[in-house]
């Protein structure tokens, strides 16, 4: 048994409870996948099932001045075809904006384009069939003519404005937000040192195994819409379907089955998905899209495209005075609903200097609008390009004042008994560990051999390099990230639990599962805080109908507030059944508990009454219990996190690769992440999901871009031009873990999933500028690939 | 005009008889016509192996290849290698190192990964690694799913046979 009694959730009187919290678990519901027995959307079948297609704007920018759907409606299969203005008779257009990010603006967005497309992709048209194919074959008859439009690619000269492309908002900027602790200017006159660079961040994408999805079933007799959904939030949408169709939110019931990966693609309103409901309503009979690769690739929000001027100041012994940013990122021509696209770049706002101990710090940040396909939330939402320009910076830096990279950032970081801390942006941590988790990364790598090697490697022309980053990142959030702006965004999760007749004790959970491992977490710690074996409990969620209200799956939360939404229904199930047990046994609650499935003596651990007794007096024969007494085996819980906004982390990663000098190819040799997130459930899902994360990040250091031309096109869109990573390029993954458990909740955990890759990129990137020091070259736009890299060695 | 050809397939061992359209992938067939939805389409373009299947013991992509081509063949899909026990080690091995998280690409990284471990059992970690590369996943970097398959090849190597 793995004893860490000095965790919140092992805290006086729950003794008994350790149980597997802690422990590396496999997910039960992970079985039916690796039959292929699970139910993604395309997997479900239903009786008279339309399928729609769309026609989407090859240009993107142009004015729309014929749209001819007569020859299309005639082909074989076709059930119905609908443009814009038809679609918006049911589905009302939407502007993401939030009271709370000043300023934001965005233009009205419909589910399909009226009159004028604004990225090369979005729908202008929805054909309905009866087979994806048939539909497919019909999209070759639409008629179109467009007129094309001034198209506005690049973000300076969106922030120039020689083009609008809303010309009712007055402008290209979407938000801006301006940041200055008053001491700037005086921090980098009285510096020893100085140093400034650009950096730059490529567009990229989700792409998630599994591209979106959904089934809309519109049901006329009671006016109500089921909806089998790809999403990470279900109360969300419920709600949004509700509104924007007209629909009583009772009667909107949003079902996740198996969903195939998320990482944020799959957290944001589609106009095509709103329109595939609309359509269900209008045909009164069920209609599914799935995005096909091409589609998603054009359609999927993307995320990051970023350049960023960061200076540092500095005084010689190494102390960092001063940070001062301005950053500029393109979202496309609408800021996506109901998060907007404003978050990313406030994100960065908020979290670059993050990890060290200056106060002064002056931001500047401006949202443009293009004409490319969107941009919004994507795992690690800005973090990625805080960590970068931090951790670029402080490393060239540390290189200007000749000192150690690791011992710069000693030098610097955050003093882990300096908590509470309210850092110069404004954000507060509750508790972080950055010098503990530099410690052990340092001893993990062995960081000082690697030196050693490296140095010696070097003398032969073998060009190696050792990068760190130190990141904070953004977990498990209170109302203040979407409720406060009046997004109908639940902060809060519930979960409910029941003992069955059997035995058995069924969770209930609002967080969604996407592969994470949520459904597997919550069996541990419902198994755990009631008494149970694990093998004795299900997990359902996902599904509007039947869980607690709750947000879902984003910003690293589901653990961390979901989590101890169980925990704390597992207590209170707990509690009642000691009630019955102490009612049928006649002996005073205090005397007993639960272990291992049995009530037992809790002094002499003796068993009074195994559960399945217990249901089946409970269940079936209540006569036999005290008058007036009446059980209750279904108990529900809430959580939100309120003391902090956020439950910030720390952690540390480092990369260690060789560069091809010749060819510009980077090989990865190894990679390690040291994070501290609080308890930790289950360290196998949290290796996991910070290697994941890891990838993802490299991902977009060396390889993801969604490259556009000048005239707004997408260059590669298929999987074969837009390269991911692939396991024969990536490296082992090293994972430690420090654990500071969050005090605001019992069970102390806070958020994981993000970590990896708000670390990874810049890792790498410190990584390959170690190799490439001896030539004096430096890489500062992601992502890194041989030709750039190739460019600063002056090579090309 | 009819573009359909009478088309006969064994998929996992039962034989099925139907008018297939000439166009139609065997991926298609399999999920829509026989309704075996355990192999998945994750690219429609042949790079990705979330369709990866086997015909007549080699593994190929279900997007790539039309139904008609695999008349009178032999297809196994995950439901069949599932139900047949052939899997069951490194199913084992997937889920007690949790090498699957949304599990869309599993059946076919799931047929590669036995690929591997009936042609090549002497195969090295980076082996192992440069043979999945044809197999996207997106949620777990790939180490768990090294570290699945090195164990099967290791127990097999180990262990009585």
């Amino acid at each position: 048994m793995n004893a860490r009694a000095e965790l919140p959730l092992h805290a006086p009187g729950t003794q008994t409870d350790k149980g597997y919290i802690g422990q590396s678990v496999p997910r039960p519901n992970a079985k039916r996948l690796l039959q292929g027995r699970g139910a993604f959307v395309d997997d479900l079948r239903f009786p008279r099932l339309a399928h729609v297609v769309f026609f989407r704007s090859p240009y993107a920018h142009a004015r729309i001045r014929k749209l001819d759907l007569t020859k299309a409606a005639r082909q074989p299969g076709v059930i119905a075809c609908f443009d814009g203005r038809a679609v918006a008779e049911y589905c009302t257009p939407w502007v993401a904006v939030l009271a709370h990010l000043k300023g934001i603006k965005s233009a009205p967005q419909h589910a399909i384009a009226i009159e004028r497309a604004c990225w090369q992709g979005e729908a202008v048209a929805a054909i309905v069939a009866e087979s994806r194919e048939q539909g497919e074959d019909a999209l070759a008859h639409v008629e179109a003519e467009w007129e094309e439009l001034p198209v506005v690619t690049d973000m300076e000269d969106a922030l120039a404005n020689r083009h609008v492309i809303h010309p009712d908002l007055g402008d290209n900027v979407c938000f801006r937000r301006e940041l200055d602790t008053g001491g700037v200017d005086d921090a980098f006159a009285k510096a020893d040192l100085v140093v400034e660079e650009t950096f730059g961040f490529g567009r990229h994408t989700g792409v998630c195994m599994e591209t979106r999805s959904i089934l809309a079933d519109y049901n006329a007799a009671d006016h109500s819409l089921t909806v089998y959904h790809a999403t990470q939030a279900p109360h969300m949408m419920q709600d949004i379907f509700s509104r924007h169709l007209g629909i009583p939110e009772a009667n909107v019931r949003v079902i996740c089955k198996d969903v195939g990966g998320s990482f944020g693609i799959k957290v944001h309103v589609y106009p095509d998905e709103m329109a595939t409901a609309a359509i269900s309503v209008m045909l009164r009979r069920p209609v599914k899209f799935v995005a096909d690769r091409l589609e998603s690739f054009l359609t999927d929000i993307h995320a990051r495209e970023h350049r960023a001027k960061i200076r540092i100041a500095c005084a010689k012994d190494g102390r960092i005075l001063a940070f001062d940013l301005d950053d500029l990122t393109a979202i496309g021509p609408y800021s996506v609903y109901p998060r907007t696209s404003g978050i990313e770049g406030n994100q960065v706002v908020n979290l670059t200097g993050g990890p060290y101990k200056h106060r002064e710090y002056r931001a500047k940040m401006h949202v443009v609008f293009t004409n490319k396909n969107v941009t919004c939330q994507y795992r690690a939402v800005g973090h990625p390009i805080a960590a970068a320009l931090t951790e670029g910076i402080v490393d060239l830096a540390a290189a200007k004042l000749g000192l150690d990279p690791a011992e710069f950032r000693r030098r610097n970081l955050i003093a882990d008994d300096a908590y509470p801390y309210t850092f110069p942006s404004g954000v507060k941590f509750e508790c972080l560990s950055h010098h503990k988790t530099l410690d052990k990364l340092l001893v993990l790598m062995d960081y000082r051999k690697l030196r050693a090697e490296q140095a010696a490697l070097r003398k032969r022309g073998v060009y190696r390099g050792i990068g760190l980053a130190a990141i904070i990142e953004v977990t498990g959030p209170s109302p203040a990230f979407y409720g406060v702006g009046g997004a109908r965004i639940s902060a809060q999760d519930g979960a409910t639990l029941r003992l069955e007749p059997t035995g058995m004790v069924t969770c209930i959970g609002s967080v969604t599962e996407q592969g994470q491992g949520t459904e597997g977490i919550f069996a541990q710690i419902a198994a755990s805080a009631v008494g149970v074996t694990m093998d004795k409990v299900r997990v359902m969620t996902g599904d509007t109908g039947v869980t607690p209200y709750g947000g879902g799956t984003w910003a690293s939360r589901g653990a961390a507030i979901g989590g101890e939404a169980v925990l704390q229904a597992g207590r209170a199930l707990r509690s009642n059944i000691l009630d019955i047990a102490a009612a049928i046994l006649s002996m005073d609650k205090a005397e007993l508990d639960i272990v291992n499935n049995e009530v037992v003596n809790k002094l002499t651990l003796e068993s009074k009454l195994p559960l399945v007794e217990l249901g089946r007096i409970a269940y079936f024969r209540p006569d036999t219990l005290p008058p007036k007494f009446q059980s209750e085996l279904t108990v529900t819980r809430h959580y939100t996190p309120r003391e902090y906004g956020f439950s910030f982390t720390n952690g540390i990663h480092a990369s260690y690769l060789e560069v091809d000098v010749d060819t510009g190819f980077v090989k990865l040799l190894k990679h390690w992440a040291v994070d501290d997130s609080g308890t930790v459930i289950n360290p196998m899902l949290v290796d996991e999901q910070v290697r994941g994360g890891v990838v993802q990040g490299i991902g977009a250091a060396l390889f993801e871009e969604c490259v556009y031309d000048e005239n707004g096109q997408l260059l590669n869109g298929t999987m074969a031009d837009y390269l991911v990573p692939m396991s024969g390029e990536m490296p082992d993954i090293v994972v430690g873990h420090v654990e500071t458990p969050t005090r605001q909740s019992e069970l102390g955990a806070k958020g994981a999933g993000e970590a990896g890759t708000a670390g990874a990129p810049a890792a790498v990137m410190n990584a390959i500028n170690d190799a490439l020091a001896p030539f004096g070259a430096r890489v500062t736009v992601q992502p890194f690939t041989p030709e750039r890299i190739l460019k600063a060695l002056g090579k090309v | 005009m009819d573009t359909t050809l009478e088309t006969t397939i064994t998929v996992n061992g039962t034989p099925v008889t139907r008018q297939v359209p000439a166009r139609q992938h065997l991926i298609d067939f399999l999920r829509e016509t026989v309704g075996l939805t355990g192999s998945h389409i994750g690219c429609e373009h042949g790079v990705c192996g979330a369709c990866t299947l086997r015909v007549d013991g080699e593994i190929v992509r279900g997007c790539l290849m039309l139904a008609v081509q695999a008349n009178g063949r032999k297809v196994d899909t995950i439901e069949g290698l599932s139900d047949s026990g052939e899997l069951a080690e490194l199913q084992k091995a997937f889920h007690e190192h949790n090498a699957l998280q949304c599990g869309f690409c599993t059946p076919g990284m799931l047929m590669a990964a036995q690929d591997l471990v009936r042609t090549r059992p002497e195969a090295s970690r980076e082996e192992i690694r440069a043979y999945v590369s044809g197999n996207y996943c997106r949620c777990t970097g790939y180490h768990a799913i090294v570290d699945a398959v090195e164990e099967v090849l290791e127990n097999r190597k180990g262990g009585p046979r």
